[in-house]
């Protein structure tokens, strides 16, 4: 059986190294960074941290080169998701593909062009620590789910979660994996903007009594979207606010990483999402609005100083 | 009343354009936070570059009971030292006006506290550039709005002879009857455009007035707007000019001027310097005004805490924790 991870970074490379363990499976990954692939194909993928391991992956940077696979796992940036779909889709024409990708709509793009689709949500998350090396930062669950309008078999679904949970990475089955995607959804749209534009911790802003309430405020607005589109969440989204203070207090949001080392952001993918699906159901999201057009000006404003942003911070 | 003598309070930016140009019509003295900033002027004078070429002759301290007596103070600190400069001034010049000329809402009752001098209202376009503490750069020649404080005992006479000397400076000014229509147009017009620059790191650039596509930075700026529009019907006063309108000219001026690259809004500048911003007196005022007359500001108010948390993330470093009182 064989299993491509499509944007083998710090999510993809915990996927792929992770079942790189498993004797049966022939494990691909596609990536475009040159440097990083070259070091998988060398010496093994190699991941620290939260565990321990070097796996066997045949990496690659050649779209052509990715062989017909029998699931694909899609783990790129939001914003490189069509592109790196549309690229490699061949290799899927009979094979299911998921997403562990952030945000909400990617299922849909990987289905303009993939034939079965699985939503995926991941919470294990790392970063690069050179090329062929990847920290893992932190461990917890993946939730699996046919993708309603193209939907991958349910015994697909349970293979594939099988495979991922004898790998070391404990994988639910669900029929309907919305709950668990929007939960996600919510909490990372409510916190991640917050730390772009203070630049505050996680816990710091917390503890700010009006800083909390605007958390509040975004998750709220997300949560009547989720409720009016007949989501069931997981959790409610505000108590793993509070959660991720007691855990991860010092931790900088994905989204302030992104800002301070000057690349774009996935907010389109987080609190785009949320609005595009609020305005479909007529649900008014005035604050992610708000933080949404923030960050994408943020982004902007780089463009008009270029090469000013790295000196200034 | 004639007005002979004028005392510059605050010589930043905005306080060395008044100093600058005024002291060709009247004798001008400065008071300065800082010692050798008063040793400096002393030494070399003032110079005035830009739109206006001046050189001028003050008479500077650090230390209120040195100043001369005067009959008018320009208040031009930020909002973020008005108290502590206000305190400084407590029982002293009692028969002088002061006319003050922060952003946002309130100076005038931190003033009021101190003493009961006459008040008058203003608010101010200029803008320039400091280069260093003895030169500064004359940028955008627009007008200074003035009116008596509403509630005070300040005679129309008194605000329209401050007018005419700003006239005779070679300033622009225009002096009101009532100051507060054109204060909550500038209120409102900051609220929105400098809480955004700050937020964004984008200078006043012509995409603050886009709404073309959906994601349009332009639909913020006019949201913010439209909720401090409303907190303005709902206290009753009726606009001097509509915030939108000058959030679309300012920007084309900019435009024309300097391409791409338009006017750094003061809270940026505050930004990108680490410094306290004036966020508390014009989002955080209007925030405060449409929770007493029952309006909601869920983005003014949004603005307002995103950029109080970045000022913790400075004020923070190394330093025990604190809290954010917006």
């Amino acid at each position: 059986m064989r299993v491509c991870v499509i944007g083998c970074g710090a999510v993809g490379s915990l996927f792929a190294a992770h079942l790189g363990q498993l004797d049966e499976l022939d494990v691909w990954a596609y990536d475009l960074d040159e440097a990083h692939v070259e070091a998988i194909n060398r010496d093994g993928l190699r991941i620290s941290g939260e565990s321990e391991l070097v796996a066997r992956v045949r990496a690659t940077s050649k779209a052509e080169e990715v062989p017909a696979a029998d699931f694909g796992i899609v783990a790129t940036k939001s914003m490189h998701t069509r592109a790196a779909i549309e690229a490699t889709a061949g290799a899927f024409s009979d094979g299911a593909v998921a997403s562990v990708q952030n945000g909400i709509g990617n299922e849909e793009v990987i289905a303009e062009s993939c034939p079965r689709v699985i939503r995926g949500t991941t919470f294990p998350a790392g970063h690069l620590v050179e090329p062929g090396h990847v920290s893992q930062d932190t461990g917890g669950k993946t939730w699996l789910g046919p993708f309603e309008s193209r939907p991958a078999t349910m015994e697909e679904v349970t293979r594939l979660a099988e495979l991922l949970t004898r790998s070391g990475m404990e994988t639910l089955a669900l029929e309907d994996a919305r709950g668990a995607q929007w939960t996600k959804l919510i909490f990372n749209a409510a916190t991640n903007p917050i730390g772009a534009l203070t630049h505050l911790p996680h816990g710091v802003a917390c503890d700010q009594p009006r800083v909390r309430e605007l958390i509040t405020g975004l998750a709220d607005e997300g949560k009547a979207v989720a409720a009016e589109l007949g989501i069931e969440l997981d959790s409610d989204p505000d108590d793993l606010v509070d959660h991720g203070r007691e855990v991860a207090y010092h931790h900088k949001a994905s989204m302030l990483q992104d800002v301070l080392a000057g690349r774009r952001t996935e907010v389109s993918a987080l609190n785009g999402g949320i609005v595009r699906f609020g305005r479909e159901q007529d649900v008014p999201t005035p604050l992610n609005e708000a933080v949404w057009a923030l960050v994408e000006a943020l982004e902007h404003s780089w463009e008009l100083r270029p090469g000013e942003e790295g000196a200034r911070r | 009343m004639a007005i002979r003598r004028v005392c510059v309070i605050g010589a930043g930016t905005i306080g060395s354009l008044y100093a600058g140009h005024l002291a060709a019509v009247a004798e001008v003295s400065v008071l300065t936070r800082r010692e050798e900033h008063a040793t400096e002027l002393n030494r070399r004078g003032l110079r005035v570059t830009g739109k206006s070429e001046r050189h001028a002759t003050v008479k500077a301290s650090s230390d209120p009971d040195r100043l001369p007596e005067f009959d008018l103070g320009i208040v031009a600190t930020k909002t973020t030292h008005l108290e502590q400069t206000a305190k400084r001034l407590r029982g002293r010049f009692p028969d002088a006006a002061m006319m003050t000329v922060q952003n946002g809402l309130g100076a005038e009752e931190v003033l009021r506290r101190h003493g009961d001098w006459k008040l008058i209202s203003a608010v101010t376009f200029m803008s320039g550039n400091r280069h260093g503490d003895t030169e500064v750069e004359y940028e955008l020649d627009t007008a200074t709005w003035l009116g008596p404080y509403a509630g005070t005992e300040t005679p129309q006479e008194v605000v329209d002879e401050t007018c005419r000397l700003l006239l005779a400076a070679g300033l622009e000014a225009e002096a009101m009857p009532d100051l507060r229509p054109a204060q909550w147009s500038k209120l409102i017009f900051n609220a929105a455009v400098n809480g955004v620059a700050a937020l964004t790191e984008l200078p006043h650039v012509k995409e603050f007035a886009e709404r073309e596509r959906p994601t349009d930075l332009g639909h913020l700026v006019h949201g913010l707007i439209e909720e401090g529009v409303r907190v303005a019907e709902a206290v009753g006063v009726e606009l001097h000019e509509d915030p939108w309108e000058m959030n679309v000219r300012a920007v084309a001026r900019g435009e024309t001027q300097r391409s791409s690259y338009a006017h750094l809004p003061s809270m940026l500048e505050d930004v990108l310097a680490r410094r306290p911003t004036e966020v508390d007196a014009i989002s955080g005022a209007l925030v405060r005004e449409g929770e007493a007359a029952g309006v909601p500001t869920p983005l003014n108010a949004a603005v307002w805490r995103l950029v109080r948390g970045r000022e913790l993330s400075w004020a923070r470093a190394g330093a025990p924790q604190e809290v954010v009182h917006a």
